[in-house]
């Protein structure tokens, strides 16, 4: 009976989990979706940036604030970005509710596994990897 | 051309690449990045950026249901991705310092491994005894299948843990899922039932992608113009394409596919030699 329970309860964090996932995607997809709608009534007509040369998004498009800033002005480009950021934080937040899973379980040797996932990967947002 | 017009022939050629990459399930990101820069002419940086976005979309996108269906192995999932995210973020580093030509060069070889992969016969193996470690890191588990829940016991967890090093990297170099490799970890070297190898590797892909990704979107790889319609494109497509799998048999389909991929990869290698990106 007592496996029973255990087994029960970790079925319903994975089922918890995937609907984070499915949540973060179509939030996601529904900002960049609006933000596209206003990018194309509002500069539709102009013609495509030459994407052939790689010159690199400025601070408005790579920046928590750029984008924030751009958002409040209401710019079409930076509700974009902000869609795509919801989009990489969907896997980090998922990470997240493992661990807090993984503890709620007591499986410290998870905890530490998943510890060791959230960790490599706050290091590349905040490790100051830009060159 | 206009944005407007741009916009659209993007979203379908995207919507294309994500049907496809999920009929053949070589995943989108094999089949967008050849069509930007090859059709498109974007720079292939641009591209990688797209691509990544891509693949996180699929991932988390897909990985609900099989989530629900308990096919994922989430414990195994996690334990490789401390090998797959690590990769990535290496990876991400040293795609500064890599040539874009010896970049294309790659992304065309692992193109074709990638095509071979999904043609290869595939032949079920369910072990009854795992290696220690499989035991120590609770990996063993059961699926389910028409007959009932089956157990499986996994082997060779180092040398798996290995190649999945190996897929992050490649994946934070060249913006892929690269899903095909992953599955041949957890396939070939760890024994692990077929359908456990792929939806695992699928639920992987998201978490390895967010990874690099978070590194390229502070390079400014990430467009916000070519963004949009890729990211809707792709995802809208895998969802057709996941709801057609029930319908049609996709062998032919992958062969004609694989087939295809090849030349594309071909042209990329080409390309990459004679300095044309």
């Amino acid at each position: 009976m007592n496996i029973f329970r255990k087994m029960l309860g970790d079925r319903d964090i994975e089922l918890f989990i995937g609907q984070v996932l499915r949540t973060g995607v179509i939030t996601a997809c529904s900002i960049a979706l609006l933000g596209g709608i206003f990018y194309i009534a509002q500069q539709g007509a102009a013609s495509v940036p030459d994407y052939s040369q790689f010159k690199g998004e400025g601070a408005d498009y790579t920046t928590f604030r750029g984008i924030f800033q751009g958002v409040a002005q209401g710019s079409a480009t930076e509700i974009i970005q902000l869609g795509v950021l919801v989009m990489l934080a969907t896997p980090i937040l998922r990470i997240f509710f493992s661990l807090i899973a993984f503890a709620l379980e007591k499986d410290r040797l998870y905890v530490l596994i998943t510890t060791i996932v959230l960790g490599i990967i706050l290091f590349s947002m905040f490790g100051g990897l830009k060159i | 051309m206009n944005i407007l017009i741009f916009s659209l022939i993007l979203l379908a050629g995207a919507y294309v690449a994500g049907l496809l990459g999920s009929l053949t399930g070589l995943g989108g990101g094999v089949i967008l990045i050849p069509l930007l820069t090859l059709v498109f002419h974007v720079d292939i940086r641009y591209a990688i950026g797209a691509a990544l976005l891509a693949s996180i979309a699929n991932s988390s996108g897909a990985a609900t249901a099989y989530i629900k269906e308990g096919i994922t192995n989430i414990r195994l999932g996690m334990f490789l991705e401390i090998a797959t995210t690590a990769g990535a973020v290496g990876g991400a580093l040293l795609a500064v310092f890599t040539p874009v030509n010896f970049i294309a060069i790659l992304l065309g070889v692992v193109l074709i491994f990638s095509a071979a992969m999904t043609i290869r016969k595939k032949t079920e193996h369910i072990e009854q005894t795992g290696s220690k470690l499989s035991y120590t890191l609770k990996l063993n588990s059961t699926y389910p299948t028409p007959a009932g829940e089956v157990a499986y016991k996994l082997k060779n967890v180092v040398g798996g843990f290995s190649i999945m090093l190996i897929a992050g990297v490649l994946s934070g170099l060249l913006g892929i899922g690269s899903g095909a490799l992953k599955v041949l970890a957890m396939d070939g070297a760890m024994r692990i039932p077929f359908k456990v190898s792929t939806t695992t590797s699928n639920f992987m892909i998201g978490v390895t992608a967010a990874a690099s990704a978070v590194v390229y979107l502070q390079r400014g790889y990430i467009d916000p113009g070519i963004a949009f319609p890729v990211v809707l494109g792709v995802l809208g497509g895998a969802f057709t394409g996941a709801r057609l799998l029930t319908y049609i048999n996709p062998r032919t389909l992958r062969i004609i596919f694989s087939a295809a991929i090849t030349f594309v990869a071909l042209e990329m290698i080409y390309n990459g030699f004679n300095h044309q990106f």
